[in-house]
C-alpha cells in the first residue's frame, strides 16, 4: 500500500491543534511509518508540494493571502479537513466580528493604514469542507480515530451529541443544576470527555455546537441564572460566534 | 560588484510564520529585514469588553506552545488589580504547571526543532531512523511535561483548571506521586539532553548584548519577581512600560522593543542562566560544570548558540524542581472567594522562551477596558536581526544553500513564537 500523502497547513491560529499532531508521542514514530508527512512547515524543512491525499487546515481565515492560500490547499487535497474550532468556525479570533473591524484594530496600532484583515471566518466561508475536527485545541483521540478511519476508507465517528451526554456518562455533577454555573455544554459538541464540568468549571463552548442544539432555550436558561444580556453574549460569541446555532442564542434575548 | 542574497520565505522548524530577506553588495550588508508574516489576530483589541473570568482562558489561545504562561500571566495581573494573594499551594501548582510546560516546550525545542539542523537532518522524524533511542528519549520528556501539565491543569494545550485566586479543581494525589516516579526517572533523560546540547557543533559567535530575565528571591524565578538585565535594570512589573519600550525602524516591519535609553535585549534561557544560574538545583548546577569541563563553556555566554545549552540545563532544574514541589505539597480545598476592583494590573513571568508581561485595566464590573501584552518573541525579533546582522559576515564565503540555513539556525536558536510576536506586527508585509 503506498502511504496516503498528508498536509498541515496553518492560517491564523495560536498553532496548538498542530501541536496537538507532535503531542501524539506514543503513536509519532508509528504514524510517520504509515503516513507520508510530506508537508508540515512547524516540524520539517524539506516540504514537498502537492497533491496531497488529506490536508488539515488549522487557524481561521483573516486576510485575502489567507484565502488565497486556502483555496490553493482544497485544490492540492483530495479531502480537506478543519482542524479545530478556528478552521470550523473561525474560533477565538472571530471574537473580533461583532466590532467595528478599525476599533478593534485601533486599540492594538497606531497606523491603521497598513493593516489588512477581514472578519475571522472558518475555513467553509470559502471552500467546501470533508470533515471537522472540532475543539480548542482538537481532541488527540479524535484526531487518530479520524486517521484511522480514513485509512481503513471507514466513515469517521465525529460526536453530534452534546456535553452533556459525556458528562452523564462520566457521572459527573451538574454544574449547572447543583453549582448554578452557566454551563455551555447542553449546545456544545462532545469529544472533550466533558473536561471542564468534571473539573468543576462550566463548559465554555469550545468545540461548537453539536446537532440540532436548543441555544434559545439555554439562553433563557442563563437570563433565569440572573445573567444580564451582555454575559449571555459573551458566552455565545466567543468560539463559534460566527455559526447559526449560537447566533440564535444571542437572538433569543 | 558581487551582490549575494539570502532569502527564506517560510521559516521551518518554528512556531508561525516568518521570513527573513537579506541583501549583501560587496561584503556589506544593504537590506536586513526579519519579517513576521503571521497575519495579527488582535487579541489586545478584542480583549477590550470582555469580563476579567474570561481572560485567562481566552489570551491562552495566543499560543498553542506555551498557554500557561499567558494565563499565569494574566491571571497573575488581574489579581494585582484586585488586590488577591494566592495562597502557597496555589502558587506551587501554578509553578508545577509552569514548569512542566518548561519540559514539553524545551524538549520540542532542543530535539524536534533545533537539534535536526546540527545533525545534518531535516526533521526529528527523519532522525529517528539513525537516532531511535534520542527520538525515543525526546518523546518520553515531552510526554512527561505534557502529562503533568494534564494532571494539574486538566489538559496539555489550553488547560482549564487555573483560575483566579486558585484552581477549579485538585489534582489526585495518587496520580501525582506517579509521576513523581517517572520524574525520578527523567533526570538521567535530562541530563543526558544536556550531554547532547553540548555535543551539537556550533559556532564560534560572540555578541554582548543586554540580557534581560525575571528575578525572583525566592527560587530560579519562573512565577513571578522582578525584571534585572545584564545591565544593571532592576524593576517591577509595574514599571515595565517606563523601561521597555518598542518602535518601527524601517524597512523592517516588525516593531523593535528596546531598553529606554539603550538597546536590543535578549530573554529566554540563555538569559536566565546568565542571570539566576546561582539558584539553579544542585544537579542543574552539576550539569552547568561538567559542560565547562568537557567543551570550555562558561556562563554567563554572550554566544547565542549556547542557549541550547542553557535551555537543556533548565530541563534539569525543571525535573529537580517539580520533585521538590511535589514533595512539600499538602493538597487542601481551599474555597475561592474575591471582590472585583476597578483598577490596572501588571505581572510578568518567566515563558519557555523568556520574559512575558500582560497587563489589564478594569473596571468595578470587571470587564477589561485596556490589555497590554508582550511576548518574549516579540522582545527578542529586534535582538535576532542584530545577531544576523554580526553572524552574516561570518558565513559571506559559504555556498548560498549553507549560507542560508546558518542563518535560519541563528533565528531558529531563538525557539521562536511568531504567533505570539503577530500583534507586534506593524504594517502589512510585501511578499515575493
Amino acid at each position: 500500500m503506498t502511504q496516503p500523502k498528508i498536509a498541515i497547513f496553518k492560517l491564523s491560529s495560536c498553532a496548538g491543534c498542530q501541536l496537538e499532531v507532535l503531542n501524539l508521542e506514543p503513536y509519532l514514530l508509528q504514524l510517520a511509518g504509515v503516513l507520508d508527512i510530506s508537508y508540515f512547515v512547524m516540524a520539517k524543512r524539506d516540504n514537498a508540494p502537492g497533491p496531497y491525499d488529506i490536508g488539515f487546515v488549522e487557524g481561521a481565515v483573516t486576510c485575502g493571502e489567507e484565502i488565497a492560500k486556502l483555496k490553493r490547499a482544497r485544490k492540492d487535497c483530495k479531502v480537506l479537513v478543519a482542524l479545530g474550532s478556528c478552521a470550523c468556525y473561525g474560533g477565538i479570533p472571530s471574537m473580533k466580528n461583532w466590532e467595528p473591524q478599525r476599533e478593534v484594530e485601533k486599540r492594538v496600532y497606531e497606523d491603521l493604514s497598513a493593516i489588512e484583515s477581514t472578519k475571522a471566518f472558518g475555513i467553509d466561508q470559502y471552500v467546501p469542507v470533508d470533515a471537522y475536527l472540532k475543539g480548542c485545541p482538537v481532541s488527540k483521540e479524535e484526531l487518530v480515530n479520524f486517521i484511522k478511519s480514513t485509512l481503513l476508507g471507514m466513515r469517521p465517528y465525529l460526536r453530534p451529541h452534546s456535553v452533556c451526554v459525556e458528562c452523564k456518562l462520566g457521572e459527573n455533577v451538574c454544574v449547572f443544576l447543583s453549582h448554578r454555573e452557566p454551563c455551555m455544554g447542553p449546545v456544545t459538541t462532545a469529544g472533550c470527555g466533558a473536561l471542564c464540568p468534571a473539573r468543576g468549571k462550566a463548559c465554555d463552548g469550545c468545540r461548537g455546537p453539536a446537532n440540532d442544539p436548543n441555544p434559545v432555550s439555554l439562553a433563557e436558561a442563563f437570563k433565569e441564572l440572573g445573567l444580564h444580556r451582555p454575559d449571555i453574549i459573551r458566552r455565545f460569541r466567543k468560539y463559534a460566534g460566527a455559526t447559526l446555532e449560537f447566533e440564535k442564542g444571542v437572538e433569543a434575548l | 560588484m558581487t551582490e549575494k542574497r539570502i532569502h527564506v520565505d517560510y521559516m521551518a522548524r518554528v512556531e508561525g510564520e516568518a521570513s527573513l530577506n537579506v541583501r549583501v553588495v560587496d561584503g556589506e550588508i544593504k537590506e536586513l529585514v526579519l519579517d513576521v508574516f503571521e497575519p495579527p489576530r488582535f487579541f489586545q483589541g478584542f480583549l477590550v469588553g470582555r469580563s476579567y473570568e474570561e481572560v485567562p482562558e481566552i489570551v491562552s489561545r495566543i499560543c498553542g506552545i506555551c498557554p500557561v504562561s499567558h494565563q499565569l500571566a494574566a491571571i497573575q495581573a488581574i489579581e494585582d488589580a484586585f488586590g488577591i494573594e494566592p495562597s502557597e499551594q496555589t502558587k506551587d501548582l501554578r509553578r508545577l504547571l509552569a514548569l512542566s510546560q518548561w519540559i514539553q516546550s524545551h524538549t520540542l525545542h532542543v530535539y524536534f526543532l533545533a537539534a535536526p539542523d546540527f545533525l545534518g537532518y531535516e526533521s526529528v522524524l527523519a532522525m529517528a531512523e539513525d537516532y531511535g533511542p534520542v527520538v525515543e528519549r525526546a518523546l518520553k520528556l515531552k510526554r512527561l511535561g505534557n502529562d503533568l501539565t494534564a494532571l494539574i491543569g486538566g489538559r496539555e494545550v489550553h488547560p482549564v483548571t487555573a483560575v483566579i485566586k486558585g484552581f477549579t479543581s485538585l489534582p489526585d494525589e495518587g496520580e501525582l506521586l506517579a509521576i513523581r516516579e517517572r520524574l525520578e526517572e527523567a533526570r538521567k533523560d535530562a541530563q543526558a539532553t544536556v550531554t547532547l546540547a553540548a555535543s551539537l557543533e556550533v559556532p564560534d559567535f560572540e555578541r554582548p548584548c543586554e540580557h534581560i530575565a525575571v528575578r525572583s528571591s525566592e527560587e530560579y524565578a519562573i512565577y513571578d519577581g522582578r525584571v534585572v538585565s545584564t545591565e544593571g535594570l532592576d524593576i517591577a512589573a509595574w514599571d515595565y512600560r517606563n523601561h521597555i519600550r518598542e518602535r518601527h525602524v524601517p524597512p523592517a516591519h516588525a516593531l523593535h522593543s528596546y531598553v529606554v535609553g539603550r538597546g536590543s535585549f535578549l530573554v529566554g534561557p540563555l538569559a536566565r542562566v546568565n542571570l539566576n544560574r546561582e539558584q539553579l538545583s544542585d544537579n542543574a548546577k552539576a550539569a552547568l560544570e561538567k559542560v565547562r569541563k568537557a567543551k570550555g563553556v562558561e556562563f554567563p555566554s554572550f554566544n547565542p548558540f549556547h542557549g541550547a545549552i542553557a535551555r537543556a540545563v533548565e530541563l534539569v532544574h525543571a525535573v529537580d524542581e517539580c520533585i521538590k514541589i511535589i514533595d512539600r505539597l499538602e493538597l487542601v480545598e481551599e474555597p475561592i472567594s474575591y471582590q472585583i476592583k476597578a483598577g490596572e494590573g501588571f505581572a510578568v513571568t518567566e515563558a519557555p522562551r523568556g520574559l512575558l508581561y500582560h497587563s489589564y485595566r478594569i473596571n468595578d464590573q470587571g470587564i477589561i477596558e485596556e490589555a497590554d501584552i508582550v511576548s518574549p518573541t516579540a522582545h527578542n525579533v529586534y535582538n535576532m536581526e542584530e545577531d544576523l546582522r554580526a553572524f552574516i559576515p561570518t558565513v559571506l564565503d559559504l555556498p548560498d544553500d549553507e549560507a542560508t540555513l546558518k542563518c535560519e539556525t541563528v533565528i531558529r536558536n531563538y525557539d521562536p513564537c511568531f504567533s505570539c510576536s503577530a500583534h507586534f506586527l506593524k504594517m502589512r508585509i510585501e511578499r515575493e
